[in-house]
Parts: C-alpha cells; sequence; structure tokens
C-alpha cells in the first residue's frame, strides 16, 4: 500500500489511540416503544402502528426487556448501573426520523445514561489489555430511505428497533487491537443473548475514532471513519486510516478532524466532506417517559439469569470434553461457533473428533473465505452426516476432507457429493485382492524387503494399492492383505 | 317551570329521564343535535359534526341507557375537543397543517368514551395546537362567546366550552396546558377542570407541551363533571406519565359539606390587573364558603409571579419538538413548491402553521439551542420545582387554594389578537396550577357586566374528589350555574321537561 509508513528514517513514531462507538440491535421481540415486531424483510411499513409512525398524539411505552438487554451488558462489562436514567430528544430534521426526533439517553452532568464505566479484558495472552467502557446507553433507530425512479420512499418498519450504544475509552493501541475488541465484544453481547451481532447484516454496526500522539503528549486530532461492515474491514480501515495520519503529520501537514467513510473495494477512506461544526440538537430530557429506575433487585435477576459466557463454556469445554485449552478458546471465540460446535455433537457423539474438524479443516476453509460459521454453506447436521460416513469407514481421511471442501462451496451434504462422485471406499476384500497382487508383483524389491523382515516397506505397498485405488481404498484392509500375502506380521 | 329542550339538561338529568322511559337517548341527541343547527351557524364552536353517526349511536342505546347495567354515559351527547383522536374522524387540533387529517386510531379517552356509552357529537374548535386564550388562533376562524357573540370564548378549549354552555353538548372535553379548560370554562359560565397531571391519559391528545398537557372535562354543574371525569380518570399503560392510581368515586362522593374545610386565598392572584368586578364575584364566593363552615384565610405564592415566564420558556421547548413532526412528508399539509428537502420542511411548515404557533416554536427553538439552555430552560425548570414546592407547602397548611380563574371576563373578538403579551396574560392565575401539576377547577361564581366570573378551586396532587366537593358545596348553595346564556334560551323547544332542575340533591 503506497500509504504504508516509511521505515528507516528517524522521526518520532507516534502512538495510535483508538475508541470505538459500538451500536448494537438489540434481540427483542417488539419494538424499543410499542408492541410492533422487529421483523426484516417485511412487507413496507407493515410493522408499524401509530408510535412508530409518530402519528400526532401517539406516545411512547419503553420496552422492559430492551432495557434487561441493556442492563446483562452492562453486568457483562462491568458497569456501574445507575439507578436512575433518563431519555432525551434528539432533534434533528430527517425523512426516515418520523418524529423529527430521536429518543435517545443523551449524558450531562448530573444525568448519567443506563450505565457508565466498565470493562473488557482482551484476551489476547501475555499481552492481555483493559479496554475501558465509557457508557452504554438505550436509543431507537430510524425507518429507511429508499431512493427509486426519481422518488424518494419510506419503510418505517425499522423505525423505533431497539438499539444499544457502547462506547469506549479511547483505550485501544492499534487496528488489531480494535479488530480483536470488537470481536470480544460481540462474543460476549451474542453469549449474553443482547444481539445477534451480524455485521453484514447490520445488527452491530462500529464506528471509530482514530488520532496519533507523540508518547506521553497530548491526544492529537481524531477522525471518524464510519461505514466498516465486518471485523476484518474494521482493522483494514484503521490501519489504512493510521497509515494516513502517519504520512500526513510526516508532511508537516495537520490532521483535520472529519468523518471519513470507509470504501472496501478501493481500500481507503475518503472525506465524508460532512460540516464538522457540531450539529446543535437541542437535547431535552423526553417530557413522555418517566425516569428509568432500576433497583438492585432488577440487576440481580438480570445476573443470575445470564446465559453461559465465553469463559464458563471454555473452562467446560476443556473439563466435559476433554478439549485442549486453544481448541476450547477456538469453538467459543463465537456464540454461533459453540452452538454449532454443541449441535453437531449432539448428532456425533465423539466431540474430539467433532473438535478437530472444526478447529482444523473448517476453521481454514472459513478464514480463506472470509466467513463466519454462520455464513457458511454448513450445517452442524452435514458435518455430523460427513463424520458418520468417516466413522464406519466410508471414506477414507483423505477423501473426507475433499468432500468436506466441496460440501463447504456448495452446501451439498456429505452422503449427495460421494454418490455423485462415486468415491466411496473399497473395502471390498476381492477388489482389493486384484490391486494388491498387481502392486506385488510391480514391486520386486519392496516385497523381498517385508520377507526379510523388514516392516517398514509395508507402508510403501500400502501407498501404492491407495495411488492405484486413487484413494479410495481402504487402507486397514489393504494392510491385512498385503501382510497375509507376504507372511508379514 | 319553563319549557326545557332535552339539550338544556344535565347528563345526570338524562340518566334519571332514560331509567324512567321519559326520554331516550335518541331524543336528546336528536335534541342537542337541533341546538347545534340553531346556534352554530353564530357560535362556531364545532370543526365537525356527525350527525349520522351521532343517531345510529344513540339508536343503539334506546331502550338500554335506562337499565341498571348500563353504563355510566350511556346515550349522553359529547364532544371533543378537537385535538383528541377519533378513529376515522377529522382531528385538525385547530390547524390547517392537519386538514384532512383522520387518525386511523382513538384517543385512550375516546375509546374510554365510546365504552362508557357516550355518543360522539363531533370535534370542537380550538386554538391551532391549543396555542391560545381565545380560540382566535384556530386555523378555521374563531368561535365567539355565547353570552356576548361580540366577545371571545376564551381558550383554547373555546370551542367545548361554548358547545356546553350553550347546550349544543351536554359534556365535553377539552386540553389545559396553560389554563386551557379553566380559562374558556369561567369565560363561558360552565365548569371545567384542570386534573393533576397523570390523571388522564394523554395517549391520543395531539401533543403541545407534554409535562404539561391534561385533558379533563366540561360540564353545567359539578355532578356532570365528576360523572366524565370518572369515566376518563385512571392509569393507561400506553402513556408512561398516567398515574397508577385508583380512580375514586368522584360522583358518589360529593356531600356538599365543607365545615373545617380549610381554604387558602391566594393573595398573589388578587393583585394588580385583576378587573374589580372579578375580584368581587371571587371573593363573595369565598364568604359563602365560609358562611357553609370552611374557614378562609390569606396565603401567599410569592413565586407564583414567575410561572408565566417559566411557562414560557417550557411549554414552547417542549412544542418545537413536538411539532416537528409536521413537514410534509407522512401527513397533514405538503407545500406543492418544494423543491428539495429543506424547501420541504421550510414551505410546508411556513404555509401549514399560524403566526403564534410559529412564534411559540422559535421561542422553544431558541430556549433549547447550545449555549442557551442553561440560562432559559434549565432554568425555567427551577423555577418549576420551586413554583411545585411552594403549592405543595401552601396545601398542607390548607386543604384547598381559591382564587380568579382569570383576572378579566371574555374579552372582545380582536381586542388582545395583535398583543400576544396581554394575551398570554390571560392565563396568569392559570398557569402557575400546571406548573404545580396539580388539579383546578373553574365553577361559575356570578357575573360582572353581565358576563360568566369562574372561581378556581386548586386541591392537592390527585384530589380532585376534595376540589369537586367544595365547588359542588358552593354550587348548592348558590345559583349562578343555572343562569344560562341568552342564545340557549331562544332556540324553539319542542319538549317539556316535567321535572327541570330537579336532579340536584
Amino acid at each position: 500500500m503506497g500509504l504504508a509508513p516509511r521505515r528507516g528514517k528517524p522521526r518520532v513514531t507516534h502512538e495510535t489511540v483508538i475508541g470505538l462507538e459500538v451500536h448494537v440491535q438489540l434481540e427483542t421481540a417488539s419494538k424499543m416503544f410499542c408492541g410492533c415486531a422487529v421483523e426484516f424483510g417485511a412487507a413496507p411499513n407493515s410493522r408499524t402502528c401509530p408510535v412508530c409512525l409518530g402519528l400526532p398524539g401517539s406516545l411512547p411505552v419503553l420496552n422492559r426487556r430492551a432495557v434487561e438487554l441493556g442492563l446483562r451488558t452492562a453486568v457483562v462489562l462491568e458497569c456501574r448501573i445507575h439507578p436512575q436514567s433518563e431519555f432525551h430528544r434528539k432533534n434533528y430534521y430527517y425523512p426516515d426520523l418520523p418524529k423529527n426526533y430521536q429518543i435517545s439517553q443523551y449524558q450531562y452532568a448530573g444525568h448519567p445514561p443506563l450505565a457508565t464505566a466498565g470493562r473488557l479484558d482482551l484476551d489476547a495472552g501475555e499481552a492481555s489489555r483493559t479496554i475501558g467502557i465509557r457508557r452504554v446507553h438505550l436509543e431507537e433507530d430510524t425507518g429507511k430511505l429508499l431512493h427509486a425512479e426519481g422518488r424518494s420512499l419510506v419503510d418505517y418498519n425499522r423505525s423505533g428497533t431497539p438499539l444499544m450504544e457502547v462506547v469506549t475509552e479511547p483505550d485501544m493501541r492499534s487496528p488489531e487491537e480494535a479488530r480483536l475488541f470488537l470481536a470480544q465484544l460481540r462474543a460476549v453481547l451474542q453469549y449474553a443473548g443482547v444481539t445477534t451481532g451480524r455485521m453484514e447484516e447490520g445488527t452491530l454496526r462500529c464506528d471509530a475514532n482514530l488520532s496519533l500522539r507523540a508518547p506521553g503528549g497530548p491526544h492529537g486530532t481524531r477522525t471518524e471513519v464510519k461505514n466498516m461492515n465486518s471485523l476484518r474491514s474494521v482493522e483494514r480501515a484503521l490501519r489504512f486510516e493510521e497509515a494516513r495520519q502517519r504520512e500526513q503529520l510526516a508532511r508537516g501537514e495537520p490532521v483535520v478532524q472529519e468523518t471519513r467513510h470507509w470504501d472496501e473495494q478501493r481500500g481507503v477512506t475518503f472525506s465524508s466532506r460532512e460540516k464538522e461544526e457540531a450539529q446543535d440538537y437541542r437535547y431535552f430530557p423526553e417530557p413522555d417517559l418517566v425516569p428509568l429506575v432500576v433497583d438492585d433487585a432488577w440487576v440481580a435477576q438480570v445476573r443470575t439469569g445470564l446465559p453461559e459466557l465465553p469463559e464458563a463454556k471454555r473452562r467446560r469445554y476443556a473439563e466435559v470434553f476433554a478439549l485442549p485449552e486453544h481448541e476450547a478458546r477456538l469453538l467459543t471465540a463465537t456464540r454461533p461457533m459453540a452452538e454449532f460446535f454443541e449441535a453437531a455433537v449432539r448428532e456425533f457423539n465423539q466431540p474430539k473428533i467433532v473438535a478437530n474438524w472444526l478447529v482444523g479443516d473448517v476453521a481454514a476453509y472459513l478464514n480463506g473465505a472470509g466467513q463466519e460459521i454462520e455464513e457458511a454453506h454448513l450445517t452442524p447436521t452435514a458435518l455430523a452426516g460427513l463424520l458418520q460416513l468417516l466413522d464406519r469407514g466410508t471414506l477414507s481421511g483423505r477423501l473426507a476432507k475433499e468432500v468436506l471442501e466441496e460440501m463447504l462451496s456448495t452446501g451439498r451434504t456429505a452422503g449427495e457429493i460421494v454418490k455423485d462422485r462415486g468415491l466411496v471406499q473399497i473395502s471390498d476384500e476381492a477388489a482389493l485382492a486384484e490391486m494388491v497382487d498387481g502392486v506385488i508383483a510391480e514391486h520386486p524389491g519392496p516385497v523381498g524387503d517385508v520377507r526379510a523382515g523388514k516392516d517398514k516397506a509395508v507402508a510403501f505397498l500400502v501407498g501404492q494399492v491407495m495411488k492405484r485405488s486413487r484413494g479410495r481404498a481402504n487402507p486397514e484392509v489393504v494392510n491385512r492383505l498385503l501382510r497375509a500375502r507376504l507372511g508379514a506380521r | 317551570m319553563a319549557s326545557r329542550s332535552l339539550a338544556d339538561c344535565t347528563a345526570w338529568e338524562l340518566r334519571d329521564l332514560y331509567a324512567r322511559g321519559e326520554a331516550s337517548p335518541s331524543e336528546a341527541v336528536r335534541a342537542v343535535l337541533d341546538r347545534i343547527d340553531a346556534v352554530d351557524p353564530a357560535l362556531h364552536a364545532y370543526l365537525y359534526v356527525d350527525r349520522e353517526a351521532a343517531l345510529l349511536d344513540a339508536a343503539r342505546w334506546d331502550g338500554r341507557a335506562g337499565r341498571d347495567d348500563a353504563p355510566p354515559l350511556a346515550g349522553i351527547p359529547v364532544a371533543l375537543k378537537d385535538n383528541i383522536c377519533t378513529r376515522g374522524w377529522p382531528t385538525t387540533a385547530g390547524s390547517r397543517m392537519l386538514e384532512g387529517f383522520r387518525p386511523p386510531y382513538d384517543a385512550t379517552v375516546t375509546v374510554r368514551l365510546r365504552e362508557a356509552g357516550a355518543v360522539l357529537l363531533g370535534k370542537t374548535n380550538c386554538d391551532e395546537f391549543a396555542m391560545g386564550s381565545s380560540t382566535e388562533n384556530s386555523g378555521f376562524g374563531p368561535t365567539h362567546n355565547p353570552w356576548d357573540l361580540a366577545r371571545v370564548p376564551g381558550g383554547s378549549s373555546g370551542g367545548s366550552a361554548a358547545a356546553v354552555a350553550a347546550g349544543a353538548a351536554t359534556l365535553a372535553l377539552g386540553s389545559d396546558t396553560g389554563g386551557s379548560i379553566r380559562q374558556p370554562g369561567a369565560h363561558c359560565g360552565v365548569v371545567a377542570l384542570k386534573t393533576t397531571y397523570g390523571r388522564v391519559s394523554r395517549y391520543g391528545l395531539i401533543a403541545f407541551a407534554s409535562s404539561l398537557d391534561q385533558i379533563g372535562p366540561f360540564a353545567r354543574d359539578v355532578r356532570d363533571a365528576a360523572l366524565l371525569l370518572g369515566v376518563i380518570a385512571g392509569h393507561d399503560p400506553a402513556d408512561s406519565t398516567s398515574a397508577p392510581r385508583p380512580v375514586p368515586a368522584y360522583a358518589g362522593g360529593l356531600t356538599g359539606e365543607v365545615r373545617g374545610l380549610r381554604i387558602g386565598l391566594v393573595r398573589e392572584f388578587f393583585g394588580e390587573g385583576i378587573a374589580p368586578g372579578v375580584a368581587d364575584a371571587v371573593r363573595a364566593a369565598a364568604g359563602v364558603l365560609a358562611g357553609l363552615g370552611a374557614t378562609c384565610d390569606e396565603v401567599s405564592l410569592p413565586h407564583a409571579a414567575y410561572a408565566m415566564p417559566a411557562y414560557y420558556i417550557i411549554a414552547p421547548a417542549e412544542a418545537s419538538s413536538n411539532l416537528a413532526r409536521y413537514a410534509g412528508v407522512q401527513y397533514g399539509h405538503r407545500t406543492e413548491h418544494a423543491e428539495d428537502l429543506y424547501t420541504l420542511y421550510a414551505r410546508t411548515r411556513r404555509e401549514g402553521f399560524g403566526a403564534e404557533v410559529k412564534r411559540r416554536i422559535m421561542l422553544g427553538t431558541f430556549a433549547l439551542s447550545s449555549g442557551y439552555y442553561d440560562a432559559y430552560y434549565l432554568r425555567a425548570q427551577r423555577v418549576r420545582t420551586l413554583i411545585r414546592r411552594e403549592f405543595a407547602a401552601a396545601l398542607e397548611r390548607f386543604d384547598l387554594l381559591l382564587g380568579p380563574v382569570a383576572p378579566t371576563t371574555a374579552f372582545r373578538i380582536g381586542e388582545k389578537a395583535e398583543d400576544p403579551l396581554q394575551m398570554y396574560l390571560s392565563d396568569v392565575y392559570t398557569i402557575p396550577v400546571n406548573l404545580a401539576g396539580v388539579p383546578g377547577i373553574s365553577v361559575p361564581c356570578g357575573f360582572a357586566g353581565g358576563l360568566p366570573v369562574g372561581l378556581q378551586l386548586i386541591g392537592r396532587a390527585f384530589d380532585e374528589a376534595a376540589v369537586f366537593n367544595a365547588a359542588f358545596a358552593y354550587e348548592q348553595a348558590t345559583p349562578h350555574h343555572t343562569a344560562r346564556p341568552p342564545l340557549a334560551a331562544s332556540p324553539p323547544s319542542s319538549w317539556d321537561s316535567p321535572r327541570a332542575g330537579g336532579s340536584r340533591a
């Protein structure tokens, strides 16, 4: 990349400072302030009512479940939960905002949001660090504008969808760390049942603030980077932005405070040319809602009701399934992966084998394809089916790997692939005996070695039979036949 | 007893007549509709009347309204201020901005009225978005005072007050943010109650200032107002600010007994600016209550003087946000001259809103602006807290506070239209009560210069029962509430009441 920092030239090494604002769509059945279903793909404006349409006279009523999910987040992030918080109106005009104000929780002196001052410990082995959580607050989503045929239409189905915003302290020191934090935050939120956390679908969105500073110096001017739609793009965008700011400073030019958009295709951030003068949102306490009161009993109830979190799950995997630490860690890295693992084990009860395949071949494929397990063309049932074929000896290990690859790329089942490609392992002794005899006839040297008691040569001969069968021969049967014929034990 | 139309009967009288089979809901509703036909061309109390729907509704109650198991307002004709949502009926809040808007849902009070058997007549005129004290700010022309057609009925609920006074509705609902029920009640000579904030659901009330707005009843006597409040009051899960408290039996609890009641006359409500005739009538009313055994002493509410400036920060601030949704996107008026998003908003709002609404939106926008918030909005909220405490303290020493509703009787149409400050001052005795959040009633207490004067009784939060009872005691002892405007007396009457006026006891 042309903007990568030049090396060799002596200069002050600036420290990178990153803070994240993460918007999370809460996994509730209904919207934040009305009873409408949170549901995607429904006909436009079919999931609406007077409240989320902002009709005259309508009033909001806070969704208790959304508060609970906010509290779960606050608990797992070890935040200070405020016994009383308020909602505010953020006033601005836009057609996707039916009331022309958004109900949110603004923070100012004496008016805390739901929770503040939390932490998340980055799980990075030796280099483990703590990232501070500045605040957790609740708000409502907007509708969606659709532009078509020179007209603009509004779909209010999303209007009023419950959102939670998690704002970190500027505690991350590299794009890698930002990605790691986000992955970990997403994992705990998924585990806690707070959100599906799918960045591609927008149920988890992340904006980042990045600045550079001389060691021990004051914070530099920051830019806000938006439009990053995956963990990987967060890291890429921040790496670009970090390099861009470094170049800028190296040239002696100041960094301009602005909002920049990440262009995934071109791999660059570009200025959105938005006016940086702060828009005046005229926040004031939402008079249609009463203060949100959270007592200790509620928090305690939320705490005891928390689902199993990654750390506990990891310990359980290590103990109950006797998995090595690194495998347990990989399997619990995201909730969908853990759920996949547990579902596959339910259908193929050999946890170690399932784990080996998931962290091995499956993970390798996903990495290469840039996919998450939940996006892959693979179901727990399909993986279990493959492992059953392997277990029964229908497939060899080598064939199984081939079949898995095809399953992942096409979504077909192992049974279908095996049948279509005639991949079934040959265990029939009569068929194999013919091949074994052929190999014995062609390789008198190694045959002599075996007869002379050099057992190693058996492996060579087995390999030759496998080659002749194009991998389909059952190696155990071949081994047995060879030894029987050559008088080896 | 002179011949009397069913249109002039109270709700309780109608209930008795229905029970005895001496009148039917259809007859009563027809009488009121006829009265509307007769008087409304002169009054303009209504923006919408659905004659057909009302007669159909009434017919459903014929024969059933008088039964023991009939709901409390079975067959009783009721009008609604036009800022209360009615499914399928126009609901404009008196604004051209909402001309043609028919909400797809009923306000909670509308639902409760329907469930209580009320026959809804139509929608009454009001100042645009309830902003005003004369009903002159209506986008559809002013309402006239039935006592003197050259005068305003007060506002913003002027249509409801005028309709009830003229027999063009038996009962009506209005909304009160700074006096909009009590002041027109006083100017039209009817009973009008502003309830404790949170007593009545605001769901479906087109918001002006959310932290102050309350829906309340208009009636021709206290018992009727109590009957109506009993129907609409109570917690509503759809309004987070409505109080989850039980609703007492208001009408059943009226004893008329005030012996030992401690009443505080608010000194600041009798100061500069009050018309002598008004002060005299109100002081005389205090004397009547004292004569019935209550003790009356002066009480001072020094911070009440700051209520008006605080109100004109808080209410416009909330309004500037509440009215932001009227922008031509989803419903209501949309400019035909939109070139882009900005001009769509700007021209729609320029064309759709009247001058007073624009004035308040600008005031409120300014007050909430960054850099001014602390100096205006926050300070106004502090004043509000002081006023609330001051009322609470006074209402510990006294069971009720007493004063006038408005400094003058109804003024002439056009008299204050060009002077907003003079107009605002007509709410100087009602606004503090809204900021304190406590209930206040306007009860007819005589006349000054031939125009009705209203007595204001103010009670403790959620103690509407005490307010009603004192008002009832006063009413029992005086004839003022029985006086009807000349307009109501002249229309032809087709029905003779066998026991007119006999229902009070």
